[in-house]
């Protein structure tokens, strides 16, 4: 029997009775990965014996006891190598455990794997990786999106049940469209950052990929909750989100933004969003139009106030505490300064120079001000809009997987693959991706939900209606 | 959707790296003066927006938090330490920066 295709609860029902143990599971899963990796590069660093001997310890009456998770390398397992894709962390191993590390263990769950992204998470086709890239499992000529693509080729490929990501500007919500699964991004401060390497630490957020909503569920009921280490994650109790799902979408309000469906979405894509606004009005849901007027003005902002923050948290890396070094050095700014041109990749190092000019003296107000303050009435949209609903119903990327090297020369083109996904992150808001079809090349499609703050209750929900009208999560992939 | 650049800006490369301890290729410097051109092209869109009325608010969850101030375990010097290109005596050794 293949029990890699099976989902979370699944799999806990056949290690309740005693079907499979453990150690088992991880075998198989090791053995997927052993036949699909080589093609998909979604992994860049495994140890089954360790995972094994987690596995061999298991409590299996633990709420994800004996759960493999694959885990994305910007997140910190204490023991493990923790490179961000990028050279300039080559050799680092990790000292302590993040938070959200620390609450999967506490669950039972399994650790098994590090998985691709683009370097310090910033990219849209995990291109951006310093060990080369991960390959879409619909298509291997494909990208699988990013940051997080190494996660959501893993868990497309079924060659991890669930992963962990982070999505700063659609990191998760992309690649789950582009790989046909469940990606989660929840309300900023819902999950502890503390053990996460920071990107920008304003937009910056811990997520899951999963093959169902019931599973992106039962993992935020794990991961979510206050964190004294992490001064940014909200004291709020966590809800029971699995408890949410099963009660359609009757007398809920859907809002559909008309600045959602513009020229240049591919018309195979609004076609399948439209289809599944439809399905949702057959539910029962009343569908309204709404407005986020300030939506063209999303990307812009991002790429000022994402690059900012980044060009201070990435000044960490200077050659004096962890990582690479250069060889050599005349003096100390020689040796800044040729560790981190030895160290980053070219968009790293893009990235670093437009947030150190869009802070320097003299531009602060023209950029970095300026887009604070769009950043604000993007946010008041939102606000508004969930006045008039209960939810948004969006497509999550404008196109399905583009090619291997289609975009690489030009890093606009690039950036405008988050136009959808981007406002949710400068608005502090919950967005969820699931699979809403395919293209006639048969490329998967997904719809975004998105959700008011703390409003992961209702959107899990509603993601949870369409998908079980639906066939698109229980097909596979042909590897 | 939003258009592509519609024209390009100046930017001094080799200045602003030189500000964050970047030590650029002659190539690098030319590519990114192209692509980062470019890419702030896009972003003066935003001068076109309104602010006037905006006054900056923060984040009305977040407040601060105090606690005790207890001696509380931490990580030890030797894990601290542990990925250190170069450490000695329980410190970081770097290149010489005082004359």
């Amino acid at each position: 029997m293949d029990i890699t295709s099976l989902t979370i609860p699944e799999l806990r029902q056949k290690l309740a009775s005693g079907e499979v143990k453990p150690c088992e599971v991880v075998d198989q899963l090791a053995s997927r990965v052993k036949a699909v990796d080589p093609k998909l590069k979604a992994y860049l660093h495994l140890d089954i014996e360790k995972s094994r001997a987690e596995a061999d310890a298991a409590k299996t009456d633990l709420p994800l006891g004996g759960i493999p998770i694959a885990i994305k390398d910007v997140i910190n397992v204490k023991g493990d190598p923790c490179t961000c894709a990028s050279k300039i962390l080559q050799g680092y191993v990790a000292p302590y455990d993040a938070t959200v590390i620390t609450k999967l263990r506490e669950a039972g769950a399994v650790l098994f794997g590090r998985t691709n992204m683009d370097e310090f998470a910033m990219g849209s086709s995990t291109e951006n990786s310093s060990w080369g890239a991960t390959r879409n499992p619909w298509d291997l000529e494909r990208i699988p999106g990013g940051s997080s693509g190494g996660s959501a080729a893993a868990v497309g490929g079924h060659e991890a049940f669930a992963a962990l990501g982070t999505d700063t500007g659609g990191s998760i919500r992309q690649p789950a469209a582009l790989c046909s699964c469940v990606g989660l991004k929840p309300t900023y401060g819902r999950v502890s950052r503390y053990g996460l390497v920071a990107f920008a630490s304003s937009l910056d957020q811990i997520g899951t990929f999963t093959k169902t909503v019931e599973e992106a569920a039962l993992l935020l009921e794990i991961i979510a909750g206050h964190d004294p280490h992490d001064n940014t994650s909200i004291d709020r109790p966590v809800p029971k989100y699995t408890k949410s799902l099963g009660q359609g979408v009757k007398g809920l309000k859907l809002g559909v933004p008309k600045e959602y469906f513009i020229e240049g979405i591919d018309p195979e894509v609004e076609k399948a969003v439209r289809t599944a606004i439809e399905e949702y009005k057959k539910q029962g849901a009343e569908i309204v139009e709404v407005s986020l007027p300030h939506t063209q003005y999303a990307v812009a902002v991002y790429y000022i106030i994402a690059t900012a923050e980044a060009s201070a948290n990435l000044a960490r890396f200077d050659g004096v505490r962890y990582g690479k070094r250069a060889d050599k050095a005349k003096d100390i700014l020689d040796m800044y300064g040729r560790t981190r041109a030895e160290g980053f990749g070219a968009e790293v190092k893009r990235r670093i120079i437009l947030g150190t000019y869009v802070l320097s003296s003299g531009y602060y107000d023209a950029y970095y001000n300026r887009a604070q303050k769009v950043r604000q009435m993007i946010a008041e949209d939102f606000r508004l809009a969930f006045k008039q609903c209960d939810a948004l119903l969006t497509p999550t990327s404008p196109t399905a997987a583009f090619k291997i090297g289609e975009r690489t020369a030009d890093p606009l083109q690039m950036y405008l693959a988050d136009i959808f996904t981007i406002a949710v992150n400068l608005a502090g808001i919950c967005g969820v991706s699931i699979p809403c079809g395919f293209t006639s090349n048969k490329l998967p499609i997904g719809l975004q939900i998105i959700g008011p703050k703390w409003g992961e209750e209702t959107m899990l929900r509603v993601a949870h209606a369409y998908e079980q009208a639906t066939p698109w999560h229980k097909e596979k992939p042909p590897l | 959707m939003a258009s592509p650049a519609s024209h390009s800006e100046s930017i001094d490369v080799t200045y602003v790296a030189d500000l964050a301890r970047l030590k650029l290729s002659a190539e690098e410097v030319a590519t990114f003066q192209k692509q980062l051109g470019d890419v702030l092209g896009y972003v003066s869109q935003l001068k076109e927006v309104d602010v006037s009325h905006v006054s900056l608010l923060g984040d009305a969850d977040l407040k601060n938090r105090l606690r005790p101030d207890e001696l509380k375990p931490s990580l030890p010097v030797t894990e601290a330490l542990a990925n250190a290109p170069k450490q000695d005596n329980n410190l970081f050794v770097v290149p010489k920066m005082v004359e």
